[in-house]
C-alpha cells in the first residue's frame, strides 16, 4: 500500500491510499462542513444541501444523475454529520475516471428551485422517520442539551420548521461559503490510479474558486442537566447521556476509545456484564467521539420503564468504580485485540477504508497506514486512561430520557 | 483471482464448503444449524431464540466468562441469529485464529452447558427483544406482512410470544437443543486464508463424532392474505406490500430477481424514481426478494407523512402492476452493472462469501460457482424477463399499514 497526496491550485487536496490487489476503487469528496457551522435560521442546510447535489448540475438532470451512477455499477451515498458532509462511490478499477467526473460534476450543482421544493418534502419525511424510530431523538435531544449555544449542538436534520423555511437562495448562500475548493479533499482508497485522479481532478475540480473557509471552534464546557421528554406511544425507556471526553486532535483519543470499549463495547465490557448478560437493559453501550475543539463520551441505556432509575444508578456506581480504580490489565489487553482485530477485518472493504483516509485528513491532516493505527491503540497504557478519566470525569454529564416515564427521581444531579 | 470452493459431506450429514481467498488476511465461516424458528414448538414460540442465547452462557471447558473473553482475545468477531430455517452461527477473525475459533464454536453447538443458574437472566434477555420488536414501527408492519404472506410456521417472527416465553423451562431448553442442533442439515461455510486440506481435518476432528437427529415433520398452516391495518398515533404511515414470486432454487429466480431490481436497486430505480425522485412522497421506499427453500415473496416498504400515505400506496401498487408490461434493455444493463460490481466487490470480504456459500448450499444442495453465477447474469435478456413477467405479473398482494387512519387497498380486507 502507497500513501499519495497532491494539492491543487485552487486548494483542494487529493490523497489517495494505492492498494494495486484491491479489488474495487472507493472515491470520496470530503467538505469540511456540518451542522455545526450552520447559523440558526438555516438548521439542517448542510444535510438538505447533501440532498441537492444529486439533483444535478447545468449539465445533467437529476435523472441523468441516477442513471449514470447506475451504469458505472457504483455504490454510492453521502452522510452528513456535525462536522463534515462526505459524498462517496465504490466502482470497480476500471469506472475511476467516470466516478471523478461525475462526482466532481455534482459537487458545482444546479440548485434548480423545482427540485429543491420538490425534495424538501423528502427531508420532511426523513424527519418524520426518525421521530417514529428509536431513540426517537433522544441523542439529537442530548447534543442539544450538552452543547447548549455551542455549534455542536446544532441538530444535522434541522427542524420541520426550519427546513420549511429554507429557501434555495439561502441554501446557495451556504454553499458558496462552504464548499470552496480549500475545505473539500478528494480521498480515494483500493486500485487507484494516482495520476490520473490527480490529472482528472485538475480537469473537472480545477476551475473550482479558491476562498477563505473560516470555522467557528470555541471551548465547549461539560455540563449537569436532566431532561425527561414523554413519549407515551414507546414500550421502552430509552435514555442518552453525554460527558466530555478528548477532542480530535487530542492524543489521548486513542487511550479514550479503549476505555469506551472496555466499560460500555456492545459485548465483553463491564456494562454488557452488568446489563446485557443479566437481561437488565435491552442496551447499554458507550461509545467515544470526537469534533474539533471538543469531545464525548456518549452512554445509550434501552430497558423496561420500570427498571430505569435502578438501572442509572448501576450506570453511576461502575461509573465510579472505574473513575477510581481504573481498569486491569487483562481488561486492556482484551480491548486492544478486540478492536484491533476488528479494524483489520474492517479494512479489507476498501469503501470502509475511505472513511477512515478521508474523516482522518479532514480533521486532522493526517494520514496513519492501518499498521498505525494498530500501533497507537497497542500503545496505550492504563496510565494513558487514568489521565483521561481525571481529565473528563465520567460523573458530569448530561442526560435526556425518552420514552414512558414523565420524571426521573434521584437523578437531579445529571 | 483464483479462489478453489471445496466441499466435503460428513458421514453424519455435516456439510462444510469452503472459499480460498488467498489475497486476505481474514477468515470468516457461517454454521448453519437447522434449528430455526419454524420448528418452535406451537406453545414455545421464541423456544430456539432462548436456546440460542443460553448456548452462549459456557459451553466445553469454559463458563460464560471464558466464552466471551476468550473469543476477544483470539480477535473473533461472532454473531448469532435464530432465521427461519437455522440458527446461525458466524465469525470473522484473522485466519490464523481460524481452527481456535472453530474449536470454541463446537463446543458451543455440541457441548453447551445450559447453565439453569443462568435461566432467568436469559429468559430476561429474550423479553427484551419483544419489547424491542414493539417501537420499531418500520419492522412491525414488515414482520406482520411476513406472517399474513406465509402463515405459520414460515411467517413467525423469531422473537416469539411472551407468554410462551415466560413459561420455557430447562427441560424445554434440553429437549429443543437435542432435538434441533444436529449435524444432519448442518452447513459449515467457510472462507478466506484457509487451507482445505486442514481445514478438512479439522472439521472432522471437530464434528465427526456428532450423532444425527430424526428431523421432524413441520405442521404447514394457511397463510392470512388480505389487508391488514394497525392503528397507531405514529409520526408516518408505515406501508408493506408482499406477492408472490419464484424462491431461489427456482430455474427462473434471477428473471423475477432481475425485475425487482428494476424496480428497487439503485438510484435510477423504479420505485425510487417515482415515489421519491418525482413525487418526493417519501424517503424511505424499498422492494426485496425473499425466499424459502419451495416458494418466495417480494416485499415491498414505504414510509410516509399520513396525508400522503393513500398516494403513496396507490403509486407503489401501480409500479408493481406497471412492472408486468415489461422492463427496457437499458434498465438490465444498468442492473447488471451493479449485479457485477458487487460481485466482485463481495471478494473483498471472507464473510460476505462464508454466508453465501452456507446459504447457496441450503438452497441448492451444491456450491454455484462464481462463473457459473456470472453466466446466468449474462445471459438475462428482456425477453426472457418479460417472458416471466407476463406469465407470473405481481398480484395476489397482501397489504399491511400501520398508522393513524385504514388505507384504500387492492385487496380484501381481513
Amino acid at each position: 500500500m502507497q500513501f499519495r497526496e497532491q494539492k491543487l491550485d485552487n486548494g483542494l487536496q487529493v490523497i489517495a491510499e494505492c492498494n494495486p490487489d484491491a479489488y474495487s476503487t472507493a472515491i470520496g469528496f470530503f467538505v469540511d462542513t456540518g451542522a455545526r457551522d450552520e447559523s440558526a435560521d438555516v438548521s439542517g442546510v448542510s444535510h438538505f444541501l447533501e440532498h441537492m447535489v444529486f439533483k444535478g448540475t447545468d449539465r445533467r438532470s437529476a435523472a441523468d444523475v441516477n442513471r449514470e451512477l447506475d451504469e458505472i455499477g457504483s455504490l454510492s451515498n453521502a452522510f452528513t454529520s456535525e462536522e463534515h458532509t462526505v459524498y462517496y462511490a465504490a466502482v470497480l478499477p476500471e469506472y475511476q475516471s467516470r466516478v471523478v467526473e461525475l462526482l466532481g460534476d455534482l459537487m458545482r450543482p444546479a440548485l434548480r428551485v423545482d427540485d429543491f421544493d420538490l425534495e424538501k418534502n423528502v427531508i420532511l419525511e426523513e424527519i418524520a422517520k426518525y421521530e417514529d424510530q428509536p431513540p426517537f431523538g433522544a441523542v439529537e435531544k442530548c447534543m442539544s442539551l450538552y452543547f447548549q449555544d455551542h455549534p455542536l449542538g446544532n441538530n444535522v436534520l434541522g427542524s420541520v420548521e426550519s427546513v420549511e423555511a429554507l429557501t434555495a437562495a439561502q441554501m446557495r448562500a451556504y454553499f458558496e461559503q462552504r464548499y470552496g475548493p480549500g475545505n473539500i479533499t478528494l480521498a480515494a482508497c483500493g486500485n487507484v490510479d494516482f495520476d490520473a485522479l490527480v490529472r482528472d481532478a485538475s480537469q473537472h475540480c480545477g476551475s473550482w474558486k479558491p476562498h477563505e473557509t473560516t470555522r467557528l471552534a470555541p471551548p465547549a464546557h461539560p455540563r449537569c442537566a436532566t431532561q425527561v421528554l414523554h413519549k407515551e406511544l414507546a414500550a421502552q425507556q430509552y435514555v442518552v447521556q453525554i460527558g466530555s471526553g478528548p477532542a480530535a486532535h487530542d492524543d489521548d483519543r486513542w487511550a479514550s476509545r479503549l476505555l469506551a470499549t472496555i466499560l460500555g463495547d456492545d459485548s465483553g465490557s463491564r456494562f454488557f456484564w452488568e446489563f446485557i448478560d443479566t437481561g437488565l437493559a435491552e442496551y447499554a453501550s458507550i461509545g467515544a467521539y470526537e469534533f474539533q475543539g471538543a469531545g464525548a463520551l456518549m452512554a445509550f441505556l434501552c430497558c423496561a420503564p420500570a427498571d430505569t432509575e435502578a438501572n442509572l444508578e448501576r450506570i453511576e456506581r461502575l461509573q465510579a468504580n472505574i473513575q477510581r480504580d481504573g481498569v486491569t490489565d487483562d481488561e486492556l489487553k482484551r480491548a486492544k485485540s478486540k478492536v484491533c482485530s476488528h479494524l483489520v477485518l474492517q479494512y479489507e472493504r476498501s469503501g470502509n477504508r475511505l472513511f477512515s483516509v478521508g474523516s482522518n485528513w479532514l480533521a486532522r491532516r493526517q494520514y496513519r497506514p492501518i499498521r498505525g493505527v494498530v500501533e497507537a491503540y497497542q500503545a496505550v497504557t492504563r496510565d494513558d486512561i487514568a489521565r483521561v478519566l481525571a481529565a473528563h470525569p465520567l460523573n458530569i454529564h448530561t442526560t435526556v430520557a425518552v420514552g414512558p416515564l414523565t420524571e426521573l427521581r434521584g437523578n437531579g444531579k445529571g | 483471482m483464483s479462489h478453489e470452493i471445496n466441499s466435503h459431506r460428513l458421514p453424519n450429514g455435516l456439510v462444510l464448503v469452503a472459499e480460498t481467498m488467498p489475497w486476505l488476511e481474514s477468515a470468516a465461516f457461517t454454521l448453519l444449524l437447522p434449528a430455526g424458528h419454524s420448528r418452535d414448538p406451537s406453545d414455545r414460540l421464541g423456544l430456539a431464540n432462548f436456546v440460542c442465547e443460553m448456548v452462549q452462557r459456557g459451553c466445553g471447558p469454559r463458563d460464560s466468562r471464558q466464552f466471551v473473553e476468550d473469543l476477544e482475545l483470539l480477535g473473533v468477531d461472532t454473531s448469532a441469529a435464530v432465521l427461519t430455517a437455522h440458527t446461525s452461527f458466524g465469525a470473522a477473525m484473522p485466519a490464523e485464529s481460524l481452527f481456535q475459533g472453530l474449536t470454541i464454536h463446537a463446543d458451543l453447538v455440541r457441548r453447551p452447558h445450559l447453565p439453569e443458574q443462568q435461566l432467568e437472566d436469559a429468559r430476561l434477555v429474550c423479553i427484551q427483544e419483544i419489547r424491542a420488536a414493539e417501537d420499531d414501527l418500520a419492522q412491525l408492519v414488515m414482520t406482520e406482512l411476513r406472517r399474513r404472506r406465509y402463515g405459520d410456521p414460515f411467517g413467525r417472527a423469531n422473537h416469539g410470544k411472551l407468554e410462551h416465553i415466560e413459561r420455557v423451562g430447562v427441560d424445554d431448553l434440553q429437549a429443543h437443543f437435542q432435538r434441533q442442533y444436529r449435524p444432519n442439515g448442518a452447513i459449515l461455510g467457510v472462507a478466506g486464508k484457509v487451507d482445505w486440506p486442514q481445514l478438512c481435518e479439522h472439521v472432522e476432528s471437530l464434528f465427526g463424532s456428532w450423532e444425527a437427529a430424526d428431523p421432524q415433520e413441520l405442521d404447514i398452516g394457511a397463510p392470512a392474505g388480505g389487508y391488514h391495518h394497525l392503528p397507531s398515533d405514529s409520526s408516518q404511515t408505515h406501508i408493506g406490500v408482499s406477492f408472490p414470486s419464484a424462491p431461489y432454487p427456482h430455474p427462473h429466480y434471477f428473471r423475477a430477481r432481475a425485475a425487482v431490481g428494476i424496480l428497487s436497486d439503485g438510484s435510477s430505480s423504479r420505485l425510487f424514481t417515482e415515489v421519491r425522485e418525482k413525487r418526493g412522497l417519501v424517503y424511505a421506499v424499498s422492494a426485496s426478494c425473499h425466499s424459502l427453500r419451495d416458494r418466495g415473496s417480494v416485499n415491498c416498504y414505504a414510509g410516509t407523512t399520513t396525508e400522503r400515505a393513500q398516494e403513496t400506496l396507490d403509486v407503489l401498487v401501480a409500479e408493481l402492476r406497471r412492472l408486468a408490461e415489461g422492463v427496457q434493455d437499458e434498465e438490465l444493463t444498468r442492473l447488471k452493472a451493479r449485479i457485477k460490481s458487487a460481485l466482485i466487490m463481495q471478494q473483498e470480504s471472507s464473510t460476505s462469501r462464508s454466508s453465501s456459500l452456507a446459504f447457496d448450499w441450503y438452497y441448492l444442495d451444491r456450491v454455484r460457482p462464481l462463473e457459473e453465477l456470472r453466466a446466468i447474469i449474462d445471459a438475462l435478456s428482456a425477453e426472457s424477463i418479460n417472458a416471466y413477467l407476463r406469465e407470473n405479473p405481481p398480484n395476489n398482494f397482501n397489504v399491511v399499514t400501520l398508522g393513524q387512519s385504514p388505507l384504500e387497498a387492492p385487496v380484501a380486507i381481513s
